[in-house]
């Protein structure tokens, strides 16, 4: 090595080292951070708040949601799960109080961080006024919103409309605050709404942020629950508190009845954007399960919504959960929820009547079909898009260009039906015969056989028809819908028929009933309070309803009330409110092998109750409010316990 | 490698030691017993719907120590000897239980050392009397009474219906039955000669025997009120 160049080398390295040395050690110390932005540089940025908007959009809580999984979709008797771990959801006799709850400090870190998101929004001074009102308008929806979903689940909660700070002198109680009012809660919600609704676009492609018709949405969702809690709340006195953080005085019934019909009559006549139901293809049960899965900004029904997208990391597995097991991407992930026939025979016949699932005759002899889908001709649409009924070559219906094989049994000539506990299985019969037959479907129903049917239907609702998206790696991007057209209509004609105008109600369920194929109208004397219960259960079905429906209406303890639903509890009362409905009933297919009979290769069918549920569904009066955890009540001693727990 | 079972047999020495420490608490011995009464006369209700709270003071754990009743109306809890307050909480029972100035139960003080049997006197808003059940003819038939006990009409609730229930096992209830006879409150024209019949479903595997018991449900409260489970033989 050259040794003047090591020289040369050494004193280059020497000053260099001696004069860095030479900033000074304070100047070091307040080295901007480059791994936080901070407070005034954000808000000095429209790009930089977004994304700070961002997160707080992505904690949003919803009932049903895809963040939380097919889990949050199921229960109620709606559905049957076919999992092995679940099988709890049909098994349990009922619900624990703290049953539906959020983590509370989870819940009020989220609240405090909308709040500094207001604060901070509000002060900034670099953003443009515009922009400024806009995020303000945001975060109070999103506050709003998520003030309502506490609501929902406990009626009355701290209101904390400002960032608190503990000052770290040992005495939190300057922090402790009570339960506001239950009918406070709705009123702060009403007036918020009101307060932001022209700060945001009255624009219907504004889907994944608030809009105007999102915050209106919203206000007449809460407003009609208000009013229903002091409507209905009346018939169960004992579920209430005396300082109103429970249940809602019956005078104040009309006055929410009457703010959530012109919140939602300013979203129907075009007040907040041009909104329109979902009519696109001519097949009306295709139609319906595309409101769900379009994006594009042909759809015009859906007003906000948590948007997903493709390969990009947000992403879900409500088709990969839920694909029916024989046209699976992932191979033995599928079929969790299987909806009951409960549902299934509420969806209305064509001529406006209720009847059970046609399986037998006046004699009690089984009916016969040539095809397996006949047996749910002439019903509502929204029957075939919301379940994926059996169905074969014969029908129009593909999922993914593929039918379903649901069949439980092979009828043999002798009237011996022979099955399988193992999906497609190869039989022998008779024993020892040498001759061979395929005993069940592929998609089951067995009983016990996770992911495959059990109750004889898959669900369709948001299931992904884009090729690949049932597979665990790609994922699918169906947007989960918060608000739409179907349910605001209908929100208008619960509050119409409650203020005593069943016309302008037979208007709006008439719309939504059009587009599920009814040529008949209702009239108005046909508008009862079971049609409209009924007509919410049909339409949103799995959109997260109906639990605060069955709470604020009241009806959750006649619904579940604990004892066995029977064979004939099931056909009777169809469409009434009060039905019961503790237990998920199947309908399983059987196909007839007799060459050369009538009745070779059709099918018939029989109701069962799947092997695995053995609970009763009972919702108890203490179950109207959900528990307060101990822990939030030591902490703060001022939240007082929920009725009848 | 050379073991030096010295060091092994050392370690199972300070392990074995270690383990001689008392480092529990015992497990609690002392039993705080009772059954619902009103009168002399015990209370029934369905198994594990109707709670009790016992709360102690002076320990890290919030809340309370849950119990439910079961459908003979007893309680039982396994506790260490201490100072404890016992609520029914609100809106528990077919009865009405103390309450304090605010609206919220008020507490029986419990001073706890060693067992005791603690019975619990509540008002219930009716009584069912003299209920004989009998079967006979592939049917059981009961005969009670039924007694209004709280008349104040600020308070006094209406009888909602009244249920025979019958079961192959001895849990009787609502929610436990193989066939139940109903009649409306508004059909009962005389309560104290009131009767229900109801036909025995074909049981499998077939007994020869069930169990039976009336119960009595009262308007806007959730809890049903019943007699004694009997044992009806044919």
């Amino acid at each position: 090595m050259n040794v003047s160049k090591k020289h040369i080398f050494l004193a280059a390295l020497t000053l260099v080292v001696s004069l860095s040395g030479c900033k000074k050690d304070s100047d070091f110390l307040e080295n901007p951070p480059n791994s936080i932005v901070p407070t005034e540089t954000v808000f000095s940025d429209p790009a930089l708040v977004l994304s700070v908007l961002g997160n707080l959009y992505n904690r949003q809580l919803a009932f049903s949601n895809f963040d939380q999984g097919w889990g949050s979709f199921a229960d109620f008797s709606e559905s049957f799960i076919s999992d092995d771990g679940a099988y709890g959801i049909v098994q349990n006799t009922g619900w624990g109080y703290g049953s539906w709850g959020v983590n509370w400090k989870d819940a009020y870190t989220y609240i405090r961080e909308l709040n500094l998101f207001i604060e901070r929004d509000s002060a900034s001074t670099k953003l443009t006024a515009a922009d400024k009102a806009r995020f303000n308008a945001e975060g109070r929806f999103l506050r709003a919103n998520y003030y309502f979903e506490l609501t929902k689940r406990y009626g009355g909660v701290p209101l904390i409309l400002h960032s608190e700070t503990y000052d770290y002198k040992g005495d939190p109680t300057y922090l402790q605050h009570p339960r506001a009012k239950e009918s406070d809660m709705y009123d702060f919600i009403i007036s918020e709404a009101e307060a932001i609704k022209d700060q945001l676009p009255a624009d219907q492609n504004d889907k994944s942020r608030a809009s105007k018709a999102a915050a209106l949405a919203m206000e007449a969702r809460a407003a009609l629950y208000a009013g229903s809690i002091a409507k209905y709340g009346a018939s169960t006195p004992g579920v209430a508190l005396p300082g109103g953080e429970v249940g809602i005085p019956s005078s104040k019934a009309n006055d929410y009845y009457q703010k959530a019909l012109t919140a939602a009559q300013t979203i129907i006549n075009g007040g907040a954007g041009v909104y329109k139901l979902y009519k696109v293809l001519p097949d009306l049960s295709d139609n319906f399960a595309a409101i769900f899965t379009d994006k594009s900004s042909v759809n015009q029904e859906s007003i906000f919504i948590t948007d997903y997208k493709a390969l990009s990391g947000k992403t879900h597995g409500f088709t990969t959960n839920n694909q029916p097991f024989s046209i699976t991407d992932e191979p033995d992930d599928a079929g969790r929820i299987d909806p009951s026939l409960n549902l299934v025979e509420s969806f209305e016949k064509l001529d406006n009547t209720f009847a059970p699932i046609p399986t037998v005759d006046g004699g009690g002899n089984p009916i016969y079909y040539t095809h397996p889908q006949d047996i749910f001709d002439n019903r509502d649409a929204r029957l075939k898009g919301t379940v994926m009924i059996p169905f074969d070559t014969a029908s129009p219906y593909r999922f993914k260009g593929a039918v379903v094989d649901i069949w439980a049994g092979l009828k043999m000539p002798d009237g011996v039906v022979i099955t399988s506990g193992n999906a497609a299985d190869q039989v022998e019969y008779p024993a020892n015969s040498g001759k061979k037959y395929t005993a069940v479907g592929k998609d089951g129903p067995i009983n016990g056989v996770r992911y495959h049917t059990q109750t004889g239907f898959y669900i369709r609702k948001f299931l992904d028809p884009t090729i690949g998206s049932g597979r665990r790696g790609r994922g699918s991007d169906v947007p989960w819908i918060h608000y739409r057209l179907g349910e605001v209509l209908l929100n208008a004609a619960e509050a119409a028929f409650e203020l005593g105008d069943p016309g302008t109600a037979a208007g709006y369920i008439n719309l939504v009933r059009q587009r599920a194929g009814f040529t008949t109208d209702l009239t108005d004397a046909q508008i009862t309070f079971d049609r409209i219960v009924h007509e919410r259960r049909v339409e949103l079905a799995f959109e997260g309803h109906i639990l605060y429906d069955m709470r604020r209406w009241r009806l959750a303890t006649k619904v579940w009330d604990g004892t066995e639903t029977t064979l004939s509890d099931l056909k009777s009362n169809i469409g009434k409110a009060d039905k019961r409905s503790t237990q998920p009933w199947g309908l399983w297919p059987y196909k007839v092998y007799n060459p050369g009979q009538a009745n070779d290769g059709k099918w018939y069918f029989q109701e069962v109750l799947p092997s695995k549920v053995t609970g009763k569904n009972r919702f108890t009066l203490g179950n109207y409010y959900t528990f307060i955890g101990d822990d939030v009540r030591a902490a703060n001693p001022k939240i007082v316990k929920q009725p009848n727990q | 490698m050379k073991y030096n079972y010295r060091y092994i047999l050392l370690s199972f020495l300070v392990c074995a030691a270690a383990a001689c420490s008392k480092d529990n608490y015992k497990a609690p011995a002392s039993i705080l017993k009772g059954r619902l009464m009103y009168k002399g006369d015990s209370i029934g209700v369905e198994r594990n719907q109707v709670s009790l709270q016992l709360y102690q003071y002076g320990f890290g754990k919030v809340g309370a120590i849950n119990g439910n009743f079961s459908q003979d109306g007893l309680y039982s809890f396994s506790l260490f000897d201490g100072d404890y307050k016992l609520i029914i909480p609100n809106g528990q029972g077919p009865f009405l239980w103390k309450l304090d100035a605010h609206g919220n139960p008020d507490s029986l003080s419990v001073t706890l050392r060693g067992s005791q049997t603690l019975d619990l006197e509540v008002t219930p808003y009716y009584m069912l009397n003299g209920a004989t059940i009998t079967g006979g003819g592939g049917a059981v038939a009961a005969n009670f009474s039924v007694e209004k006990v709280i008349t104040d009409p600020a308070v006094a609730k209406d009888v909602e219906r009244v249920n025979l229930y019958i079961n192959k096992t001895q849990f009787v209830s609502g929610a436990d039955n193989i066939a139940k006879a109903e009649m409306a409150g508004a059909d009962i024209t005389d309560p104290s000669h009131v009767s229900l019949n109801v036909t025995v479903p074909a049981t499998y595997p077939a007994q020869n025997y069930v169990y039976a018991r009336v119960g009595l449900k009262i308007k806007d409260v959730e809890d049903m009120i019943f007699t004694p489970v009997t044992k009806v033989q044919f």
